[in-house]
């Protein structure tokens, strides 16, 4: 069996649809972010997929910024995650954090 | 220091009197009450003195080289237009200068006097210099605008010594008459001004001398009519005469001053300066001619049914101002400014005159409870007479020979239906004079012979003329009028002598012109009226006193016994219906209240409360509406649900992948 793109690139958008309906669709905050996390690789993949097609190697160089980014992503929303569970005692339900709105 | 040198201190002459109205209102109260007059007084004499000065400098060179503009310093500048703030000394202006300071020492001097006990004594002389000073910057102005400043300051003393007791309604409501009219006409003074900074680039009178001949035909016309409409608010023609008679609610001795020399006369001395304007529009001449001429007839009818001793006088001034704007309106300025400065003397006197006889009998001005004055007043009765011989052109008294000389020169310059008209308000002169006079100090006595009510003053809320129709009921006196203070007689006794020999400046035989002569370099190139021959000159000069003559005649043989029955005024029954018409002023009054009342104040409601209100306010609260809208619409989109910003994000980039999906497709 021969793997091509096109397996990357099916895979990556298979994942990124299911990290965007996650998020759409949970009202966990935490599992909200996990969705993020999921979409994020998803895209890394694709950079890598091109990256080996194109034999160009700054596509995997870009998948380390962004895993900088997630990175830094992921300290500062678990933070913030960690402060509501704290203040609503147990309950991390994104629909219940509307302050901005009002 | 030579003389042209000296012509450059002439704004000494208007920082006199400006420097006693700035001192007295901020020390007035300090310096009091009879130093307060004197130092006015000694102030304006001292102006005087000064413009005699100017007049010696001036006589010192020669007759071309007398003209000297000082520029004091830069007042405006302002890209191209550069206006400085300059004085322009020459024949005209020093004439002004001299019978303006002149006269208005005597009226300060009397005003010491006549104001003697006033709570706001220091404050009343501080305005009357103010007045004068105005009207000094408005002669020596040596462009447009700084004649304006003093155009404007002369209309704000104006106010403030009109409405001076403010406590009475009817001196408030004269006082803002006098000036709202006044507004009208510098509307037009200003649009003109505008129109010539547009056309020559400057407000400069040098430049208005070059530049005047090449302006287009029907600018020029327009630029002479609209400063014409100035000088109609600021000269009391028709139809903006109606302050006129209504300042006469100020104080006798500021009435003096309107009449005899700070304002009224500023009409006819713009035109003066103004007349390459005129002269190059031609039509604008005759514009002037006829709103002199019509004024000149139709005030004198006015003054022919008043019963008050002031108001005769006042509509007596609307008349006169008139004659000079007829001469004007003819090309005779020299004609003009002779007859201003004889109107300044008899008028002067005849107002000081007046103003002893109503400080004399207890407040009272009216005219039927008068007679026999002279009994109690004779000094002043001397003075009164004199002027009424000047004003009405008995020879040879100043008036004749002023009088006389512009109805001739209407008559030279073929105007002859002006000449007519000249000629019969010239009877009107002799007959509402006459009638004064005699009711006033000649014929019975009847100052015990009215009501003993004291007349009441009603709220009035309108003008005085518009009320006039019914005079209120005559109040009887307690005690026999009583002659005035030595200040008062003098100051009218000089002006008297004034009123007497004024002829003397201008007598119509060639060596005798001095006035002429003098004004000749100012009014260079203009064609003034001449007679052709002396026996024409001399025709007309008798036909003009003859005409005058029969209506002191007619007046003397109706009112040479008095009034028998107060309330019955013999010209009220000979005139007839008309008598209505002449004593309500022609209805001017009631018209110009009704138009204003009615339509006017329809027309301002209208822009008020639909163009302003709903048109104006409700595009400005429209557009505040929208944004409101807007916003309570687009704050729906804020639910503050992060899922569904997401989706709206996942959607957006759906959307902007079917794009790009599509334009590769179709590339």
């Amino acid at each position: 069996m021969n793997i091509t793109d096109t397996y990357y690139l099916t895979f990556a958008a298979v994942l990124f649809s299911i990290g965007a309906v996650g998020f759409l669709v949970r009202r966990n905050v935490l599992v909200m972010f996990m969705c993020i996390e999921l979409m994020l690789n998803a895209v890394n993949v694709t950079f890598v997929a091109f990256s080996k097609t194109l034999h160009d190697i700054s596509g995997q160089a870009i998948v380390f910024f962004v895993l900088v980014v997630a990175a830094a992503e992921v300290a500062v929303g678990l933070a913030i995650i960690v402060a509501i569970f704290r203040r609503r005692h147990g309950s991390a339900t994104a629909d219940d954090i509307d302050l901005l709105k009002h | 220091m030579t003389a042209r040198d000296l012509l450059d201190l002439v704004w000494i002459v208007v920082a006199l009197p400006l420097a006693g109205s700035l001192i007295l209102l901020f020390f007035g109260r300090r310096i009091g009450e009879p130093r307060a007059g004197w130092l006015a007084t000694g102030l304006m004499a001292l102006a005087f003195v000064w413009s005699l000065v100017m007049l010696a400098a001036m006589l010192s060179l020669p007759g071309d080289a007398r003209s000297n503009t000082v520029t004091l310093f830069t007042w405006l500048p302002a890209g191209n237009l550069d206006v400085p703030m300059g004085f322009l000394a020459d024949q005209l202006s020093v004439t002004w200068l001299l019978f303006v300071t002149g006269v208005g020492s005597a009226i300060h001097l009397y005003s010491i006097g006549y104001m003697g006990g006033d709570p706001r004594y220091s404050r009343f002389f501080s305005y009357m210099n103010l007045f004068v000073a105005a009207m000094l910057v408005l002669v020596l102005g040596s462009s447009f605008l700084v004649t304006f400043l003093g155009w404007e300051g002369v209309g704000l003393a104006s106010y403030l010594l009109v409405s001076f007791w403010f406590e009475r309604d009817r001196a408030a409501v004269a006082g803002k008459k006098a000036f709202i009219t006044n507004r009208v006409g510098d509307f037009g003074l200003m649009l003109a001004m505008f129109l010539i900074v547009s056309t020559l680039g400057s407000l400069d009178y040098a430049a208005m001398d070059a530049g005047a001949g090449g302006i287009a035909h029907s600018t020029v016309t327009a630029i002479a009519l609209l400063i014409l409409l100035g000088c109609i608010g600021k000269s009391a023609q028709i139809p903006l005469h109606v302050w006129l008679p209504d300042a006469m609610e100020g104080p006798t001795p500021v009435s003096a001053l309107i009449h005899a020399a700070t304002m009224v006369t500023a009409g006819v001395f713009l035109v003066a300066r103004a007349h390459p304007f005129f002269e190059a529009s031609g039509d604008a001449m005759t514009v002037v001619a006829w709103v002199g001429a019509s004024t000149a007839l139709l005030a004198g009818t006015v003054a022919l049914l008043q019963v008050d001793v002031k108001r005769v006088l006042a509509y007596s001034t609307v008349s006169q101002l008139g004659y000079m704007f007829l001469a004007l309106g003819v090309g005779a300025y020299t004609s003009a400014v002779f007859f201003v400065l004889c109107h300044a003397f008899y008028k002067g006197t005849l107002f000081l005159g007046a103003g002893t006889v109503i400080h004399g009998s207890e407040d009272n001005q009216d005219i039927r409870t008068m007679g026999r004055y002279r009994r109690y007043l004779p000094l002043t009765g001397l003075a009164f007479v004199v002027a009424w011989l000047a004003i009405a052109g008995v020879p040879p008294f100043a008036g004749f020979w002023a009088k006389d000389d512009v109805i001739g020169d209407a008559f030279y310059s073929g105007g002859y239906a002006l000449w007519i008209v000249g000629l019969s308000a010239a009877l009107f002169t002799g007959l509402y004079m006459t009638r004064e006079v005699l009711l006033v100090f000649f014929g019975n006595e009847r100052f015990r012979a009215g009501q003993d009510a004291p007349v009441h003053e009603e709220d009035i809320t309108v003008s005085p003329t518009v009320d006039y129709g019914t005079p209120p009921a005559p109040a009887r006196l307690h005690d026999a009028p009583k002659e005035g203070s030595r200040h008062m007689v003098v100051a009218a006794l000089i002006l008297a002598t004034g009123a007497a020999i004024g002829g003397l400046m201008n007598l119509p035989f060639e060596p005798l012109e001095f006035l002429t002569h003098w004004l000749d370099p100012v009014f260079e190139g203009v064609a003034e009226p001449h007679p052709s021959s002396f026996v024409q000159g001399l025709s007309l000069e008798v036909l003009a006193a003859i005409i005058a003559l029969c209506g002191v005649g007619i007046s003397f043989f109706t009112y040479r016994r008095g009034l028998e029955n107060l309330d019955e005024d013999p010209i009220d029954r000979k005139l007839g219906p008309v008598a209505r018409l002449f004593g309500h002023a022609w209805y001017l009054d009631d018209t110009v209240s009704t138009v204003v009342a009615g339509p006017g104040r329809r027309a301002a409601n209208w822009l008020t409360y639909v163009v302003d209100a709903k048109v104006i306010d409700g595009a400005v609260n429209g557009v505040g509406w929208l944004f409101v809208q807007a916003g309570t619409q687009l704050r729906r989109v804020q639910t503050g649900y992060v899922r569904q910003y997401a989706l709206g994000i996942v959607l957006g980039l759906v959307a902007l992948l079917l794009y790009a999906l599509v334009r590769a497709g179709v590339s």
